[in-house]
């Protein structure tokens, strides 16, 4: 047996940490909370009161505008019609708009993580091991402090996600920015471009392939989400799995199983077509 | 004062070049400094002035410091101690807002992979230096077109650099190094990467471009042949050490020690070597026979002057710029300038 002397009571540390957050941050926490929720509750009530053909055309127009491949348009607009078929259509809506709201968030946060990471190599040494806990420390246990800040409900399932979702794009950010060939770098510098100059105008766009790698993984990854995000409140195609476990029903379960991964197809694609778009000269088509 | 002065310089690359600093003054060489500090010497004691107008070329193999001397020369290296001066203005105690400004008004460079952008098409490539001083676009377009028809890319505006060959690529490189105008050309093993006849058809541009601008052009190579075509003088670099400094001829005549001799020793003479090098001083050649005589100018070249050579039996006079007469060429001096004095001979053997 270990010692029980050298036992550490991190887990007491811990939870006296959280009870100090909610006694004295609570309020700021529920501020937080309460506009992120005011923002995905906005984006729902769109998705789901527009008439089913409008968000169908609205997914055609965006697969359009990504690829130019009719072939594709048609497919994923198939996909989404199956959802519809499946019953499915209004927790499709549901899952979509938090997906939307978490995956925003996690770009929002994750291109300057990754750009910040890419400039300072202290940063990186220090976010590479944050972001393999992120990854690999599993969910339920972040839910939980999450549920006592934010209550039960959408915001915990969002920061969930994010906590899961952003590492890839932070992770790709940082790569594709330290793989631009180095001397394009010095041409620049050597031009008299400022760091901003070289960070928007060279390293940013040339970046851009791997940071739209990224934005797809990690919208997949918050996809992946969905199921754990319905455990603690989150509406949905995953509260339809879960209803699935909980009463035996695999028929249900399936359903609702066929739906995310449809809604993964479409995403991915979608993300993907945008990702080699970026990597084209713009007037050719010519793949770099 | 020349136009640009670079003095002591030392690089020593390493996490502490201080120390090993103390030891490469002291005269250590770079295999010691390795071998006691594990720091590389990137530079030892480079000191270069470099005149308004000249086409100066820095000749050395890989790892002779060439390219760390270039990049001190606007800044993308600093160095570890020493001085360097533009105009006599100290450009290492530039910050970097004054740096920036530095670089996009007086420098241009030219790199060996080119470094064009590969998201940009020749067009916002060549504008790009403009674009970074904050011109407008109208202006910047139209000083890249310009430039861009002046290398021979008038058809290619709207093509991205994956889509061009190297030598055009090259072309774009040199256009956007000289749309800014700057006063000071780089040029970091630009021809290098090219194929031989390419390459030469980019050094004959680049000379027929210098003998209308008449910028100061640093230029780095590890081909002599390259260095003695283009370059006005030459510094040859060792293991970051400055071997020797001289015009093309006095390379070639007088190689510094057996490091340069050796390079020089394949060179064609006939293709470096000038009437003015070669020939027998004479400041009262006879002019009343002048009218049977060749003359040839003092710059000739000597593979010029070998036909003429051959068919006459008497000696060439050889003439300054003025048609003046300036000394004698004979037979006996051409055979000599050919072939490697016997004191080589002896080293080599």
């Amino acid at each position: 047996m270990f010692p029980e002397q050298l036992k550490v009571p991190l887990g007491k540390w811990v939870n006296q940490f959280v009870d100090w957050l909610v006694i004295n941050y609570g309020a700021a926490f529920e501020a937080f909370a309460d506009s992120l929720l005011t923002l995905l509750v906005a984006l729902e009530q769109v998705l789901r009161g527009a008439p089913w053909w409008l968000v169908l055309i609205a997914i055609a127009a965006i697969t359009w505008h990504a690829s130019k491949n009719w072939k594709l348009v048609l497919g994923l607009v198939i996909a989404m019609f199956i959802i519809g078929m499946l019953g499915l259509w209004d927790k499709a809506m549901q899952t979509l708009a938090l997906m939307i709201v978490a995956t925003s968030l996690s770009v929002v946060i994750g291109i300057p993580v990754g750009i910040a990471m890419a400039m300072s190599n202290r940063l990186r040494a220090i976010m590479l091991p944050i972001l393999d806990t992120m990854q690999t420390m599993p969910s339920f246990v972040y839910l939980i402090p999450a549920l006592m800040l934010f209550g039960l409900g959408k915001v915990p399932a969002i920061l969930a996600t994010v906590i899961y979702a952003a590492p890839p794009v932070i992770r790709l950010t940082d790569l594709g920015i330290r793989l631009v060939d180095p001397e394009v770098l010095e041409a620049s510098r050597s031009f008299g471009a400022s760091r901003k100059q070289i960070l928007f105008g060279v390293q940013l766009p040339l970046a851009l392939p791997n940071i739209m790698a990224g934005i797809n993984q990690t919208t997949m990854m918050s996809i992946s989400m969905v199921v754990i995000a319905s455990m603690i409140g989150a509406r949905g195609l995953g509260e339809q799995v879960l209803m699935g476990i909980q009463r035996l029903d695999v028929g249900a379960g399936m359903e609702a199983g066929i739906a995310i991964v449809l809604l993964a197809v479409v995403f991915d694609r979608i993300g993907q077509a945008y990702g080699k778009r970026s990597q084209r000269t713009p007037n050719t088509g010519d793949a770099q | 004062m020349s136009h640009i002065e670079i003095r002591n310089i030392f690089k020593i690359f390493g996490p502490d070049p201080q120390s090993a600093l103390e030891l490469a003054k002291s005269g250590s060489d770079k295999d010691e400094i390795l071998a006691k500090t594990g720091h590389t010497v990137g530079l030892h004691d480079v000191s270069l002035s470099i005149e308004q107008g000249e086409t100066f070329v820095v000749m050395g193999l890989s790892g002779s410091g060439k390219s760390t001397l270039i990049r001190h020369l606007n800044r993308l290296i600093d160095p570890t101690s020493g001085t360097i001066s533009f105009n006599g203005q100290d450009i290492l105690s530039m910050d970097i807002p004054t740096l920036n400004a530095f670089r996009r008004k007086y420098l241009g460079m030219v790199f060996q992979r080119f470094g064009l952008l590969p998201h940009r098409n020749v067009i916002d490539n060549v504008a790009y230096g403009l674009e970074i001083q904050g011109t407008d676009r109208k202006t910047r377009n139209e000083a890249a077109r310009k430039w861009i028809d002046r290398v021979g890319l008038g058809r290619y505006e709207d093509k991205f650099p994956d889509q061009l060959s190297g030598g055009m690529q090259q072309r774009v490189g040199l256009a956007r190094a000289l749309a800014t105008d700057p006063e000071v050309l780089l040029m970091d093993e630009a021809f290098s990467a090219l194929d031989p006849l390419i390459r030469s058809d980019m050094q004959d541009e680049l000379m027929k471009l210098q003998a209308e601008l008449h910028k100061t052009i640093v230029f780095i190579t590890h081909d002599l042949d390259e260095a003695l075509k283009i370059g006005d003088r030459i510094a040859i670099l060792k293991d970051g050490k400055l071997v020797q400094v001289g015009r093309p001829e006095e390379i070639v005549l007088h190689p510094a020690d057996d490091y340069v001799r050796t390079f020089t020793r394949d060179v064609n003479r006939a293709k470096v070597l000038r009437a003015k090098s070669i020939m027998q001083s004479e400041q009262n050649v006879a002019l009343e026979d002048n009218s049977r005589r060749i003359n040839v100018r003092d710059t000739a070249r000597l593979e010029d002057i070998l036909p003429i050579a051959l068919q006459q039996e008497q000696a060439i006079v050889v003439v300054d710029h003025n048609d003046q007469p300036v000394g004698l060429i004979d037979r006996q001096q051409i055979g000599a300038a050919l072939s490697p004095s016997d004191e080589e001979i002896s080293t080599d053997r």
